[in-house]
């Protein structure tokens, strides 16, 4: 099997061009896609795509409620349509769209109607403040009907983006800015390198099933897209101690892979969940309550968040180094762990 | 999607909704067979409204409505313009839209009771019937959450080159929300075929249109968009009809959007148990002088198109379908509780 290299954004613009090949009903909507000489979005996912699908690039104004409409439309009649925002932040203005129509339209027909479309999001705290900033995954893992992807490499990008469009249902994936390896104008500082081996044959991931990105036997790390590379960067830390973490990438968030989770928990009998976005009613606290109802036996020490404080992101680089968690932080709470039993 | 500069046709003056208008859409020319379809669909759903509304008050049907008495002309005359190939998006008060698309008294009845007979399944209620097996999406009760939606079926229209549209229909209030720019503004610059149909039946709830709105009319505001706006009496479903046919035939011919403004009343609460002390007396009796039904009876006799007894057995007979639809809808099973589990993904 022969593989090549590719980016995170390079992996989801060839993954976008190969639905778009096999099944003439998708389509992308956005903003600012689709112009010759243009972006290609806002971190060049579709940079180029013009110029085998100019006519199904659907380059809408700014009006983001609009565009998830639109899409939501179109998927009602037939097409597979892909929407992007520019932001995940700017979903908010999307929110009666996505939240009130495209997430409840099936289950309010009485499951006549299906809603095959996939939005697509950048995160991340990148130096932008606060409001381009946000892991906006805690505001819709609660909304029933719509799966929720969040992938961390490459292969996985391209792998749950080609699952998204052909599931038939509502998908919305949160990419990280740090991780897309976008080039150019576009290009992030302080990127992580996120790129993987992608075969030249066709392939999925599943949604819902997570993956383990290292193997331990002490205690379990649960992390998704940037806080994952550091998850792995600090078990690297700990085994150097003396100490086995065993790094759990969920990949999706909506179904959540809680056989997974349980079978390493019940293995470390202990738990660390790291997160960048506020700890407050984060997805920590979802693992970390279903964990105490199902696996109270197994746990030797209290579930350990890592995880944002209660702010909105800020700008200085030295306040937003010590808002987003880092290895040290990851390090240490499985450290303390350890010293509790 | 190329985005062709278009000029805003003007707005013309419109009849005040409450007086009659000076002139009516003539009758010749119309099937007497289809003219009276159209009485007894508006029939249909004066009987059906009121039926329910009295379900409601003894207590005996579940949730909250909120009805169209009084509108029957607007959503009769905009269906009657529409293909069954063509579709809608609805609002809060959609049981006159659903039954002007064709979707049967017994379906719509059973939702509103909850029943597994409902067009949804018990799963979405007053504020959510639809099916789209008739042309009807699910109706959206998030004022204006319905219109970028029928840009998005109509972009689909577009782009598999089907010779179909798609209207949606609003409330006044609905011009006033964000969205009604967000999708306006789309389908007016992609040109796609979509029909704007805002029903201004002159309250947003119990807050008066001139108190939420500077400009005259609502169909002012196609302007601001390059296309046609049109204010018509809403209560004349002629005038709908013929209203609504030529912003179809414009859009089918790849010319884009209409904003239709039809002017009419609400001659029942805005939901369940709203008196309307908000209406003046003399407005209420105006606008009950001048309700569609009645209306469009007198012109009916007058060009001897039927006589009493044609109309009186029109109503008849609807009245049976709706007692029969109740009776059935009441008998009907209910969910199991757990079949609110159903449903959620393919």
């Amino acid at each position: 099997m022969t593989t090549r290299r590719l980016s995170i954004v390079e992996a989801l613009r060839e993954g976008i061009a190969e639905e778009m090949r096999r099944d003439p009903r998708v389509i992308l909507i956005g903003e600012d896609i689709g112009i010759p000489g243009g972006w290609g979005g806002a971190f060049t996912v579709t940079l180029g795509l013009e110029k085998e699908f100019a006519d199904r690039m659907v380059n809408t104004p700014i009006a983001e409620a609009g565009l998830m409409g639109l899409a939501l439309g179109a998927a009602l009649m037939g097409k597979r349509p892909i929407a992007d925002v520019q932001y995940s932040d700017f979903l908010f203005c999307a929110m009666d769209q996505v939240a009130n129509q495209v997430a409840k339209m099936r289950y309010m027909s009485g499951g006549k109607l299906t809603v095959p479309m996939v939005m697509r999001a950048p995160v991340g705290v990148t130096g932008r403040g606060a409001q381009h900033a946000q892991m906006m995954e805690t505001f819709f893992v609660p909304l029933p009907g719509i799966k929720i992807l969040v992938p961390a490499t490459a292969y996985d990008a391209k792998g749950l983006l080609k699952s998204a469009v052909r599931d038939g249902n509502p998908v919305l994936i949160f990419e990280h800015k740090l991780l897309y390896g976008s080039k150019g104008a576009r290009a992030e500082s302080g990127t992580v390198d996120a790129s993987s081996d992608i075969p030249d044959e066709d392939y999925t991931v599943p949604i819902g099933k997570g993956i383990v990105r290292r193997e331990g036997t002490d205690v379990t790390i649960i992390a998704t897209l940037l806080m994952m590379h550091r998850a792995v960067e600090a078990a690297a830390l700990l085994e150097a101690e003396g100490i086995s973490a065993e790094v759990i990438d969920p990949r999706s968030l909506v179904p959540f892979d809680w056989d997974l989770v349980k079978g390493s928990v019940a293995k470390t009998n202990r738990v660390v969940i790291v997160e960048e976005s506020p700890k407050r009613g984060g997805i920590g606290s979802e693992i970390a309550a279903t964990l105490a109802e199902e696996m109270i036996d197994f746990l030797v020490a209290p579930v350990k968040r890592v995880a944002a404080p209660n702010t909105p992101a800020p700008f200085s680089p030295p306040m937003e180094k010590f808002y987003i968690p880092d290895v040290a932080r990851i390090a240490a709470a499985a450290r303390e762990l350890m010293d509790i039993s | 999607m190329k985005t062709p500069a278009k000029k805003g046709a003007a707005a013309k003056k419109p009849a005040p909704a409450a007086k009659k208008p000076a002139g009516e859409a003539p009758l010749r020319g119309y099937d007497p067979k289809w003219l009276t379809r159209l009485y007894h669909d508006m029939v249909l759903i004066r009987e059906f409204e009121d039926r329910v509304k009295y379900l409601f008050l003894q207590g005996i049907m579940p949730g909250t409505i909120h009805q169209y008495q009084g509108q029957e002309a607007c959503a009769v005359g905009v269906c009657a313009a529409l293909g069954p190939e063509d579709v809608i998006t609805s609002t809060h008060r959609p049981h006159g839209h659903a039954l002007a698309k064709g979707i049967t008294a017994d379906a719509v009845m059973a939702e509103l009771f909850g029943k597994v007979t409902g067009c949804c399944k018990g799963k979405g209620g007053s504020m959510h019937i639809g099916d789209l097996a008739k042309g009807m999406v699910p109706a959206v009760a998030i004022v204006g959450g319905g219109l970028p939606i029928a840009a998005g079926m109509a972009l689909s229209f577009k782009m598999s080159r089907e010779k179909r549209v798609a209207a949606a229909f609003m409330g006044d209030g609905a011009t006033n929300e964000g969205i009604f720019h967000e999708a306006v503004n789309m389908a007016s610059i992609w040109d796609l075929p979509v029909l704007y149909v805002v029903e201004n039946n002159l309250y947003g709830a119990s807050t008066h249109v001139s108190l939420v709105m500077k400009v005259p009319h609502i169909a002012d505001r196609a302007a601001a968009y390059g296309i046609p706006g049109k204010t018509v009496d809403g209560n004349d479903v002629i005038a709908v009809y013929e209203a609504a046919r030529e912003a179809r035939e414009r859009a089918l011919l790849g010319k884009g959007p209409t904003l239709l403004e039809l002017l009419t009343y609400r001659i029942t609460g805005h939901s369940r148990r709203d008196p309307c002390l908000y209406q003046p007396e003399e407005e209420r009796k105006r606008a009950l002088a001048n309700e569609p039904i009645g209306r469009f009876g007198r012109r009916l006799l007058a060009a001897g198109v039927t006589d009493q007894k044609g109309l009186d057995a029109i109503r008849g007979g609807v009245k049976a379908e709706v007692e029969r639809a109740v009776e059935k809808a009441m008998a009907d099973p209910q969910p199991k509780p757990e079949d609110a589990l159903e449903d959620m993904f393919v």
